[in-house]
This record gives C-alpha cells, sequence and structure tokens, in this order.
C-alpha cells in the first residue's frame, strides 16, 4: 500500500493519466487542421457547395477537439515542474528549451490564428481565410515536432554534458537534439499515425451517414478523402514505425527485448503474435509466434542476434551499477501488440474500403451510381457486396474511428513505460526525478482533481460531438456564399450580425 | 548586462504581456455577472474576447516554457513549492477555455448559464491568485539550502499576499471594464464607463497601498521609478475614462499593469525567488539561470520570434476591430 500511494508512483500515475488522455486530442487536432485545411482549398480552388460544407462540419469537429487540446495542453506544460521538479532543475537546461519554441513558435501560431479562423468567416477575403486555418495546420505540425525532439532527448540523450557542480546536464549541441535520428523517426512516426487517426475519424463518421443514406454528397466525399487518407498515412505509419523500431533497437535494446518479452537473447530471434501464462516470470507456456520477426524488426535481418531481456539487465548493470533495469514486462508485451494491432486494422479496413469504393471508371455500368447516391460495395469484378456484407463492412467501418486512438494510447504507454526505470534513457532515473518536496497528499489531490475534471469533460465532449456528427453538415447561408472582400469585414451593414459568435 | 540579466528582463516582459492581455480578458470575464444585464449582452461581452483569449492565454505558456528553459531552478522551486494554487489556477483554465468554446454549442438555457458561470468564477479566480503568487514571490517564501519550498499552503497566505491578490483582481476588472468601453456599442458602453470609474478608485486605493509597501520592503530607485509611472497611469487612465477618451484609457490602463508589474519585478531583481529563512538560500538569477549556451539560443529565439507575435497578434486585434453590440448577436442559435 504504501509504494503503491508512494509520490514517485502518483506522480507517474497522473503523467500517464493527463498525457493520455491529452494525446487523444492531439493527433486528431494535427490531422483535422490540414484535412479541414484541404477541404477548405478545394472549396476555393472549384466554388463546389460540398466542399464548403464538408469544411464547416469536419471543421466544428475539429474546434470541440482542439479546445480539449489546448486545455489539457496547459497541464503538460506545467507539471514538470510542480512534480517532477528534480527533473526539472537535472535538464530544464537542454528540455526547457524546445518547450519554449514550441511555446513562442507554434503555440502563438495555432492560438492567434485559430481565432481568426473561427471569427474570421465574414472578416477576411476567402484566401487570407484558407491561409489562416493553414497556419493553423502549420502551428500544430511544428508544435508536436519540437515536443518530440524533447521527448526524443528521453529516450536517446544527445548534445549534452553533465555539469557535476552543478549536478545537472547541460546543452552543448541545440541543433544535434532537435535533428538526432530518434527525434526525425518519432515526428515522423507520430505525424503518420495523427492522420491515421484523422482518416478513420472521417471515415467513421461518413459511414454512419452513408449507411443511414444522409447527406450522401458531403459524406461520400469525405469517405474519399479519409480511406485515401487512412491508407497513405497507415503505410507510412508502418514504415516510420519500422525505422523507430531499429532505431529503439541500436539505443534501447531492453525495450526491443521488452517489447517481445524475449527473455534470452537469440538468433532469428521471433516475434510472438499471442503469448498467454506467465509473461512476467521468464518464460512463456502457450505462445504463437513467427520465427525471424523480431530480428528483422530490430536489425533488418531475419536472422539478426537480438539480446534478450536477461543480458541485457546483466549488461546494464555492469554498465550502472547494481539495480533492476527492467520495465514492466506484460506492459510493454501487450502495448506493443495493441499498438501495432489497432495501427494496422484500421489501415486495412481503410484499403479494404478504398477498394470496395472504387472510382466509377473501374466499375461496370450497372454498379454506377450517381453523386448523390450511396456507392455499391463491390469486391469482385461485377458483383456487389450481399446486404449483410454490406451493412457489416459499414459498421466496421464506423468502429474503426476508435482504433487509432487506442493504438497511440498504447504506442506512448510502451515507448514510456518501456523506458522505465530511466526517465532520462542511461542519465537520470524516475526516482530521482520526482518533486521532493512535494508531499503524498498533494500529489493525490492533483491527481484526483485532474482525473475526475478529465473524466466530466470527456462526457461532455464525447455528448457534443455526437450531437453535431448527427446534425450532419450545416446548409449553407447567404453570407457563407458571399465571403468578405476587404480585412476587417465589409461595411455594407454596420449592424449586420456576425456570422459566428460565442 | 549579462545574458542571464537579459533573461530575467526577457520574463518580466512575458509576464507583463500576459497581464496586459489576459488581464483584460480575465476582467471581461467577471465583468460578465457585473456589468450585463441579460443574456446578450454576456453574448456581447463574451464576444468582445472571443477571438483572442487563447493567444493571450499563450504568454502565459510562453512565460513558462521560458521560465523552464532559462531558469530550470526557478521553475522547479515556484512551481513544486506553489503547488496547489497553481493546480487550482490549472483547473480554472481549463475549464475556462472550454467554457468559452462550448458555451454557445447547446442551445439550452441551463447549459449556457452554467458556462457562465463557469466563465465568472474562473476569470475571477486566476485573476485573484496570480496577485497572491508574485505577492509571495516578491515578500519571499521559505526555501532551503537546496532550493526547496519547505513552508506550506497557509504560509502563502499572508496580508501583503493577500492584498496582491486583491489588487490584480481590481486592476484586471478596471483593465476590463475600460476594454469593455472601447470594444461596445450601445447602451453597455456607458456603463462600462461608469463600472470603469468605481472599480479604478477602488483599485487605486489598494495598489497605492501595495505598491508603497512593497517600495518599503523590498524597493529601490528603480522600482520607485515604476511606482510612480504606474501610480501616474492609473490616475490618468482615470481621467480619461471620466472624460470618455476610451483609447487612452484603455493604454493608460495597460501602462498601469505594465508599470506596476515591471515595479514587481525590479524590486525581486537580481533575485528571481528570496528565501525568507536565509538571504544565502535565495534563488538568483545567477544561481538558477541555464548555461550560457542555452540562454544564447533562447535569446536567438527571442529576437526572432517575438517581434513576429507581436505583429501578427495586432493583426488579429486590427481585423477584430470593430465594436460589438446586441445587434451584431446572432439569434441564440448553437453553433
Amino acid at each position: 500500500m504504501e509504494l503503491a500511494l508512494a509520490p514517485e508512483t502518483l506522480a507517474r500515475w497522473q503523467f500517464g493519466i493527463t498525457t493520455v488522455y491529452h494525446f487523444l486530442f492531439v493527433p486528431l487536432t494535427i490531422s483535422l487542421a490540414a484535412l479541414t485545411a484541404g477541404l477548405q482549398t478545394a472549396w476555393v480552388r472549384t466554388e463546389k457547395e460540398k466542399y464548403l460544407r464538408a469544411t464547416k462540419f469536419w471543421g466544428k469537429l475539429f474546434l470541440i477537439n482542439i479546445a480539449m487540446g489546448v486545455v489539457t495542453g496547459i497541464v503538460q506544460e506545467f507539471q514538470f515542474g510542480m512534480n517532477w521538479s528534480d527533473y526539472s532543475r537535472f535538464v530544464g537546461d537542454i528540455f526547457g528549451a524546445p518547450l519554449a519554441f514550441e511555446a513562442l513558435i507554434a503555440f502563438f501560431f495555432e492560438s492567434t490564428f485559430i481565432g481568426l479562423w473561427i471569427f474570421g468567416w465574414d472578416k477576411l477575403p476567402k484566401k487570407i481565410h484558407l491561409a489562416c486555418i493553414w497556419m493553423v495546420s502549420i502551428g500544430t505540425i511544428l508544435s508536436a515536432y519540437f515536443i518530440l525532439a524533447a521527448n526524443s532527448w528521453m529516450q536517446h540523450p544527445v548534445g549534452y554534458k553533465i555539469n557535476k557542480a552543478k549536478g545537472r546536464a547541460e546543452l552543448t549541441d541545440f541543433w544535434h537534439v532537435l535533428t538526432q535520428n530518434t527525434a526525425l523517426a518519432q515526428a515522423f512516426h507520430t505525424l503518420a499515425a495523427s492522420f491515421l487517426t484523422g482518416g478513420a475519424f472521417m471515415i467513421g463518421i461518413a459511414a454512419f451517414h452513408l449507411v443511414r443514406k444522409r447527406h450522401v454528397s458531403v459524406m461520400k466525399t469525405s469517405l474519399r478523402l479519409g480511406l485515401v487518407t487512412i491508407v497513405i498515412a497507415g503505410l507510412l505509419t508502418a514504415i516510420s514505425g519500422d525505422t523507430l523500431g531499429k532505431v529503439m533497437f541500436k539505443q534501447q535494446p531492453m525495450k526491443m527485448a521488452a517489447a517481445e518479452a524475449l527473455w534470452d537473447g537469440q538468433n532469428s530471434a521471433p516475434f510472438s503474435v499471442f503469448a498467454y501464462g506467465d509473461v512476467s516470470k521468464g518464460h512463456n507456456t502457450v505462445e504463437l509466434s513467427v520465427p525471424g520477426i523480431l530480428s528483422f524488426l530490430a536489425d533488418d535481418n531475419f536472422s539478426s542476434y537480438v539480446p534478450g531481456i536477461n543480458d541485457t539487465n546483466k549488461a546494464e548493470q555492469a554498465k550502472y551499477g547494481p539495480g533492476d533495469y527492467r520495465p514492466i514486462i506484460p506492459v510493454t508485451f501487450w502495448a506493443f501488440r495493441w499498438m501495432i494491432g489497432f495501427g494496422m486494422a484500421s489501415f486495412a479496413i481503410g484499403l479494404v474500403g478504398l477498394w470496395l469504393t472504387r472510382k466509377k471508371f473501374m466499375l461496370p455500368q450497372h454498379l454506377r451510381v450517381g453523386d448523390d447516391e450511396v456507392p455499391h460495395l463491390v469486391l469482385f469484378k461485377n458483383k456487389a457486396l450481399s446486404p449483410t456484407l454490406t451493412k457489416w463492412y459499414w459498421r466496421i467501418a464506423i468502429w474503426t474511428l476508435g482504433f487509432p486512438l487506442i493504438a497511440n494510447s498504447w504506442g506512448w504507454i510502451f515507448t514510456e513505460m518501456g523506458r522505465q526505470p530511466w526517465v532520462v534513457y542511461g542519465v537520470l532515473q524516475t526516482r530521482h526525478a520526482v518533486s521532493p518536496g512535494v508531499s503524498q497528499g498533494e500529489v493525490l489531490t492533483s491527481m484526483i482533481v485532474f482525473t475526475a475534471l478529465y473524466a466530466t469533460l470527456a462526457v461532455i465532449e464525447v455528448k457534443l460531438l455526437l450531437k453535431y456528427v448527427k446534425a450532419g453538415p450545416p446548409e449553407l447561408t447567404e453570407a457563407d456564399l458571399n465571403p468578405p472582400t476587404k480585412i476587417g469585414g465589409d461595411s455594407r451593414d454596420a449592424d449586420k450580425p456576425m456570422a459566428f459568435s460565442y | 548586462m549579462e545574458l542571464h540579466d537579459v533573461w530575467f528582463v526577457l520574463i518580466a516582459v512575458l509576464w507583463i504581456g500576459y497581464f496586459f492581455l489576459e488581464g483584460f480578458d480575465f476582467g471581461v470575464g467577471i465583468l460578465t455577472k457585473l456589468l450585463a444585464r441579460d443574456r446578450s449582452e454576456k453574448r456581447v461581452l463574451i464576444n468582445t474576447i472571443g477571438p483572442v483569449w487563447d493567444g493571450n492565454e499563450v504568454w502565459l505558456l510562453t512565460a513558462g516554457g521560458a521560465t523552464f528553459a532559462a531558469f530550470p531552478e526557478w521553475y522547479a522551486t515556484l512551481f513544486s513549492g506553489f503547488y496547489l494554487p497553481l493546480l487550482i489556477i490549472l483547473v480554472c483554465l481549463i475549464v475556462r477555455g472550454v467554457a468559452f468554446e462550448y458555451r454557445a454549442k447547446r442551445p439550452e438555457e441551463h447549459w449556457q448559464r452554467n458556462w457562465e458561470t463557469a466563465i465568472f468564477w474562473t476569470s475571477l479566480i486566476p485573476a485573484f491568485l496570480w496577485g497572491v503568487a508574485f505577492g509571495n514571490i516578491v515578500r519571499g517564501v521559505k526555501i532551503d539550502q537546496n532550493f526547496e519550498y519547505v513552508g506550506n499552503v497557509w504560509d502563502l497566505l499572508n496580508p501583503y499576499a493577500l492584498l496582491g491578490g486583491l489588487v490584480t483582481l481590481t486592476l484586471f476588472t478596471f483593465h476590463g471594464a475600460v476594454f469593455v468601453g472601447l470594444k461596445t456599442v450601445g447602451d453597455i458602453r456607458e456603463r462600462a464607463r461608469k463600472l470603469a470609474l468605481q472599480l479604478g478608485l477602488v483599485t487605486a486605493v489598494l495598489a497605492v497601498i501595495f505598491l508603497l509597501w512593497t517600495q518599503v520592503e523590498n524597493g529601490d530607485g528603480k522600482s520607485l521609478v515604476a511606482l510612480i509611472v504606474a501610480v501616474v497611469a492609473l490616475v490618468a487612465a482615470l481621467v480619461a475614462v471620466n472624460g470618455g477618451r476610451e483609447g487612452w484609457a484603455f493604454l493608460l490602463s495597460g501602462l498601469t499593469i505594465v508599470a506596476a508589474v515591471a515595479m514587481l519585478f525590479l524590486s525581486l531583481f537580481p533575485n528571481v525567488m528570496p528565501s525568507s529563512l536565509n538571504a544565502d538560500w535565495s534563488l538568483t538569477v545567477t544561481n538558477a539561470s541555464s548555461s550560457p549556451y542555452t540562454l544564447k539560443i533562447m535569446t536567438w529565439l527571442a529576437a526572432i520570434a517575438t517581434p513576429v507575435v507581436l505583429l501578427y497578434q495586432s493583426w488579429t486585434y486590427w481585423v477584430f476591430r470593430k465594436r460589438i453590440g446586441t445587434q451584431h448577436i446572432a439569434a441564440d442559435v448553437a453553433h
């Protein structure tokens, strides 16, 4: 009981809860900003109303999401100081800089231009208004990059020296921190996964409407956009995941061994699709595994030697002194599988969907439909899926919405828990990172407060999303179709209501 | 002037920017209860800050991030030491952001009323607590030889800091009322002016006591200059409010905030967080700062990025320069 409520344990739980929660919104924000910007660009270029209606619809859902992403991000910025003051003292010289960069470059960008976009429909000429949402999109991506560079430094510290007199790590090469391969691979992987998330979100909601034959023209466009996004992003997620795995194998061999629960090193190390029994005790009783795959994931070679948990633990003991350098193996083992499983499942569902709803010219005459009709799902050359199977595909497509969110969460749990007992790999252990002056009661209070608040907000947010999802794309108004030509709005009628107001 | 001194100034600038900007949007949030007669007036008030409050809040995030990077020891001691007040502030900022974004998203009256209540409290509480926090920073708190805060939460609730809280609360509300006068049209504009006069007088009394107290305890020649500027600006702001010079009034109420916060930082320097237990245990610009290399990079960043930020944030204010009245608020449709 004492250990379970130790400040370190509580601070870790709080960080885990607040971060996983925050990261439900982040990938949606990143991808929906860009996808909404893409739809609005299509409107500006073609003037087709369906694109504007799609922009308004997805833009709304995007805004409901980003509000949560922004406010939960504030906690992320401050809890290092609150719960992890010794960490902050030790690494602030290095870790603080990317955070400051993120705030000064990315946060200002995002938050200023989002205000302009929300309220700017009747205040800004079409193209400038469009530029605002692209600015938001650039802001979200920059923000992700800086924070991932900071996190990568925790996974693989570079460009620093230890200042013994001051008892801290000091920056020696900022460029190296920003551009090391861990940061590049993590950013690539996270951004790809973000678009996988946004693609699945679009597919799920479009499927929800299409199966009910509602808002067909907007939702068909959205479905295709979602499917293309998910397939490209899924491929890139897999490729970048593979790259990241190889980087990780070199930099954190323990994490790779823990991902597989590979206790003893071996050549042609297998990847088990499933394991049961005592994953945590050193040997698995029931396993379904494919030989060589882990070696390939780690080293691009099916027969390479992969060191096991026990070997790595011994090696780290020799290097860092006595201690236990193993993470919690069942967590890393299952997190790794759920990440890949849910991520790739949504990719597969997208791939199937892209084929089933392929373009008209690939279909025989009798299976083609008009612009306002729900497409047939065509598996083979001449035959549409049976009604039952069709219903099932749409149903699964709706579920897909949640898959990348699950995969993202487990991805972070894997990479963060797989690094334990280190907070900065090889440099600082997590138990030395907590705030010594903060009491158990204080951490417990804040953990309970944040958890309760976040849970309440989750209910409110999901209900609101559902309301707007069900309402479908809005009808366009006169004002929507006649955007202003001057910055600040046209002054034809000084008492005209604002196009948007809180 | 060494780099850590430069960064002390820059951190002060970020906090000043934060209090100048979020100061009036906190004020507007508080005024939704004090000034608005009906719900459409409430909406007028909320919409005067609608497009900008989020950008204003980023000044806080930047101040936090910059403190982390430039003065890690300060960041660590401050945020772990002022744990519970900071927790309350964070909860308020979370609820407040959601309240602005979600309030209009459902038409039901109880839904909107709940968020309006939330906007009031989550503007009022941080407006007060930031003053308490800065009062304590300037006054000095129990910091031991390891730079750990060893006091408890009750130590933070001393008369001087509580007075500081009242000063920021009234000053921000005053600043907000002046802003409303500048940004609205119709009946509410005149009422904002009258309320601003009253709020300004209360602020003046509290602020003069607080700033003089600060000057006597911790001040020097420079802080005295800032004190005089703050007081003169506040009086001039009141004169401008009274004369209906709304633009001037806003600049002057803003200048009051700038000078008052500058005064606090000037009386702090070269400490960043003095220890009330032993002067040798105080955090200073020297012992709390990052390495020269990190500070150099941060200085480049600030030199390039800050003017750009100021440029596009100012542009936002220009885009939304029109005054708002009840006629500009569309009927209560959710969106």
